[in-house]
């Protein structure tokens, strides 16, 4: 689906929803309810600017007061691999912009990342990781690094790695791994109408950080949740 | 008053922790009889350490109650796994739940590829427990100066921090220089340059544009006061912060977009020899940066 | 990975009260140890987990010279090796007993 499609299917009551190269931001439709709407699109990578860009977007709507979900539409590549980005702070940026969609949930707004494309790395943690919840859309494609470059770095060759990649779903880019170790909440079928889902989903409400226990249910993160509960349990005993 | 240092840099995860902390005020959680290893590295022919390369407990600092975690470098690169990960996830959420302060010995080359996907997850779920206990008032203090820096998903839980303290060997940066080099050409970034990639990255460029707030000697009690002093300041995370850090990054952007290298930036602050800053001794630097740098008081 | 185990006589048993120790760090060339009281008294047990396959007489050698030198008796020892080399081993052994015999505070 294009990023135009998307817009149509969850919004059919109507968007406005413009685009300035990489970036989307507008409003949908939803019945009584409207939904603010950014995007980072483009398969285009998140650096210094884009971050700014987009958190001071997010600060925005956080201060608007008017508890709007905000719905983050993500096809992004990963940060931005440069001497410029890294030498100004670029760990700096996309904390922010990870720190803004946070601050707009506690504002009240819930976050959806809506997963379309691609998202890696240093990008996949500061958007679409950093909403409430995370859906999915078939075709979608995130990976914390490609196999290729996985490869170089741990010595092994591309074959190897598919085949370790075949008995665990752990370390190897795209949806369904993502989606096992508790990442994805859910995958829509592109060919009902988004619009249902995102009622749906809008009206289940949201308790807490469940991605570890949802990895521990898929099989994707044995330890995680366990291990996190403990941790917590007993420095709280300890008091 | 000793004047024997003790290297931050060349210590293990679990000296740092006894440095940082009272006399005998340490308890462990989930510590390294209870073999909490990775189950993921056996598919890789890989060895595992008991405690998954990371040490979490409680402690006092100076008579403070506060919770800690130190990163073992040396093990796997100080890579986030998935219990390793857990490991501080739990710690953080215990942080906000006791409204108890935090201190986190960073050493990692970011997320461990073996496990990258769990790695990448336990980084999203690391930053939102991190957040949400500093809006919650609990103070989240980093400390970088090992051997591994503070990469990839590293780089951005240090960017979550209330305050950061570095020295000169600490690195920030959420690419890693072979990578950039390999995926942008070695014009772009000559990895093997070790000056340009302490320039770009290092924990003096950090502290002078504002990236870190504490610059410290490569010693374990430099490291242990300026946690103290860390964990004396105010602890706020709220839209008023995040407004004043969006006009702070802004503010270097329209002051720094344009520079070339990191001495360029330096010499903007108005730094009179910005080539001397490199190999310039720990004390005048620290004077030099008081003078000089961009901070975030406010702000982060 | 290859998982020896070996039990061995140790006649001699570790002063101090410490229940446990631990020493080394898994990277290149080095190895964690870690030793825990309360197995049989007069026997030491000790668990290998290495990536360096086929080295078993060296293990056996170490371990046995190990526990004929150093006060090893009720000790279970576990260890994870990154590929140290057999002096390295002997020497973080020998750390963990002085470790574990460390008087507490």
């Amino acid at each position: 689906m294009t990023p135009a499609e998307i817009l149509n299917s969850l919004f059919p009551l109507g968007h406005d929803v413009t685009t300035h190269g990489n970036l989307s931001f507008g409003m949908g439709a939803m019945g009584t309810l409207s939904v603010h709407v950014i995007g980072a699109g483009g398969g285009g990578a998140i650096g210094v600017d884009e971050a700014l860009q987009l958190a001071a977007h997010v600060l925005t709507l956080a201060n608007s007061g008017d508890g709007r979900p905000i719905l983050l539409l993500v096809d992004t590549s990963s940060q931005r691999m440069s001497r410029r980005d890294e030498m100004l702070g670029l760990n700096e940026y996309l904390a922010h912009l990870a720190k803004s969609l946070l601050l707009a949930e506690a504002h009240g707004h819930r976050t959806i990342g809506l997963l379309y494309g691609g998202s890696a790395a240093g990008a996949f943690i500061a958007t679409a990781l950093a909403c409430g919840t995370l859906v999915a859309l078939p075709g979608a494609h995130p990976e914390v690094m490609d196999l290729p470059s996985m490869a170089r770095v741990t010595k092994l060759s591309i074959e190897v790695l598919k085949e370790k990649a075949k008995a665990t779903p752990v370390f190897a880019p795209g949806l369904d791994n993502l989606a096992q170790t508790g990442a994805i909440a859910e995958t829509w079928d592109p060919d009902a109408p988004l619009s249902d889902k995102l009622a749906a989903l809008l009206a289940r409400p949201r308790n807490g950080d469940d991605r570890a226990t949802l990895g521990k249910v898929r099989g994707g993160r044995p330890k995680a949740a366990i291990i996190a509960n403990e941790v917590a349990t007993l420095a709280q005993a300890r008091g | 008053m000793s004047n024997t240092q003790k290297s931050w840099y060349e210590a293990g995860a679990r000296e740092r922790v006894a440095a940082l902390v009272d006399r005998d005020s340490f308890v462990e959680f989930v510590g390294p009889e209870r073999r909490e290893i990775s189950p993921h590295l056996a598919v890789f022919d890989l060895p595992v350490q008991f405690d998954d390369g990371i040490v979490v407990g409680a402690a006092a600092i100076d008579g403070t109650n506060v919770l800690v975690a130190a990163q073992e470098g040396r093990f796997m690169g100080g890579a986030f796994g998935e219990v390793h990960g857990a490991k501080l996830t739990g710690l953080l959420q215990a942080a906000k739940a006791m409204k108890r302060d935090v201190v986190i010995a960073f050493d990692t080359g970011g997320v461990r590829l073996q496990e990258a996907n769990a790695g990448e997850l336990a980084i999203a779920e690391i930053i939102r427990a991190i957040v949400q206990a500093r809006m919650a008032g609990v103070r989240v203090v980093g400390l970088i100066g090992g051997r591994a820096g503070c990469y990839g998903g590293g780089g951005l839980i240090a960017g979550c921090c209330s305050t950061l303290i570095v020295s000169e060997q600490g690195r920030i940066s959420v690419s890693g220089p072979e990578v950039i080099e390999t995926n942008k050409g070695v014009e772009e970034f000559d990895s093997r340059d070790r000056a340009f990639v302490w320039r770009t990255m290092g924990g003096k460029q950090r502290m002078l544009i504002g990236g870190a707030d504490a610059f410290v000697d490569d010693d374990v009690l430099a490291f242990r006061n300026a946690a103290i002093v860390a964990l004396a300041r105010p602890a706020v995370l709220d839209a008023k912060t995040l407004a004043a850090e969006q006009r702070r990054l802004q503010r270097r952007i329209a002051r720094f977009g344009e520079a070339a290298d990191a001495t360029d930036i330096w010499a903007i602050l108005g730094i009179d020899d910005p080539d001397s800053v490199p190999d310039m001794p720990v004390d005048r630097f620290i004077a030099l940066a008081a003078e000089h740098r961009e901070s975030a008081d406010d702000a982060r | 990975m290859e998982k020896l185990s070996f039990d061995l006589a140790a006649p001699n048993a570790p002063t101090g009260t410490r229940p446990m120790a631990l020493v080394g760090v898994v990277a290149s060339g080095n190895l964690e140890i870690l030793l825990e009281r309360g197995g049989a008294p007069g026997r030491c047990t000790i668990e290998v987990n290495t990536a360096a396959h086929g080295f078993r007489p060296l293990w056996e050698a170490v371990t046995a010279d190990f526990v004929a030198r150093r006060a090893a008796g009720g000790l279970r020892i576990a260890i994870n090796d990154g590929g140290a080399r057999p002096d390295t081993v002997s020497l973080r052994l020998a750390q963990g007993v002085r470790s574990i015999e460390e008087p507490e505070a």
